[in-house]
């Protein structure tokens, strides 16, 4: 069994244009009840705590929070955005600290996310570390790409 | 209450195949927000070099999550799933997911602990194709935080 097919990736930026330390755009991503109800029907992760404010609070949250797999699909728009091409990313993983609380107001939650090359790897990729925080805190730990660019 | 230890190493059938949409899949990128043509334009995935509309990295996810539902829905493991939450999440890519995929999921328990009074489940999912070429693993972390006491 072939394990990988050898494809071209025409990422927009290219492995030798990049150093350790070299930060990528930072973005931030509102979040609002309409975008928690909006991502449950897209992912199929109908938890209440994403949409309840009674049973988020019943069950010890401070308000109805933010799935994580949406907090963890923003993330890597930081770094597929600065690519171009999605297909560049090889490894991505994320640890959920902290929830994105996302209160029933005209504001909701806004997702803060950047990112800087932390290594030079082989086969031209490199590691990706992404800070993302909401009111002011980090809510993904040891938040890392792999990324292949040209 | 602790989690049975026999599991560990334990996988399960490949589940039957999920077909992967191209609607689908917009209504996904549209979900998170994310406007980038590789998702919804054929034309603009095949000029980065894929044969259709890729999927964004963690669409993956509801179909992996799923199949590893089999498992922690598993009464002889006893994870009392009202506790659980998402800890960590880890994706290795081979290529990216995209229209036309028709993808099976073959889960495997990789590691079952209790930290603290947490019960934590390793579980990971091997997703393949329909040639049965490896697209991308997943590894997903749950936790099911200690019940407090009365």
């Amino acid at each position: 069994m072939t394990e990988s097919v050898t494809r071209p990736v025409p990422s927009k930026v290219a492995y030798s244009d990049v150093e350790v330390g070299t930060e990528l755009p930072a973005q931030s991503f509102p979040v609002d009840r309409a975008t928690l109800v909006r991502y449950a029907g897209a992912s199929g992760d109908f938890n209440p705590i994403h949409w309840n404010e009674k049973f988020a609070k019943e069950v010890g949250l401070p308000d109805v929070i933010a799935h994580g797999m949406f907090t963890m699909a923003e993330a890597i728009r930081v770094v597929t955005d600065w690519t171009g091409d999605p297909g560049s990313v090889v490894e991505y993983g994320v640890r959920f600290t902290r929830p994105v609380v996302v209160p029933n107001d005209d504001r909701g939650a806004v997702i803060e996310v950047s990112g800087k090359v932390a290594a030079k790897l082989d086969d031209n990729t490199v590691r990706v570390d992404l800070l993302a925080t909401s009111a002011g805190q980090k809510v993904l730990g040891m938040s890392r790409a792999v990324v292949r660019l040209a | 209450m602790a989690l049975d230890q026999s599991f560990v190493g334990r996988s399960y059938p490949p589940t039957a195949p999920y077909e992967v949409g191209r609607e689908k899949i917009r209504e996904f990128a549209e979900a998170v927000g994310d406007a980038n043509p590789a998702y919804t334009d054929p034309e603009a995935a095949k000029a980065l070099g894929h044969p259709d509309v890729i999927a964004p990295p963690t669409f993956v996810f509801s179909i992996t999550f799923k199949a590893a539902s089999q498992v922690i829905a598993d009464p002889q493991l006893g994870l009392d799933y009202s506790r659980v939450v998402h800890g960590d999440q880890k994706f290795a890519y081979v290529r990216p997911v995209r229209a036309g995929d028709r993808l099976t999921v073959t889960s495997t328990i990789e590691a079952v602990k209790s930290m603290a009074g947490n019960d934590i489940l390793d579980v990971r999912g091997e997703v393949h194709d329909e040639a049965g070429e490896r697209v991308v693993t997943a590894w997903t972390k749950l936790v099911a935080r200690a019940a407090e006491e009365a």
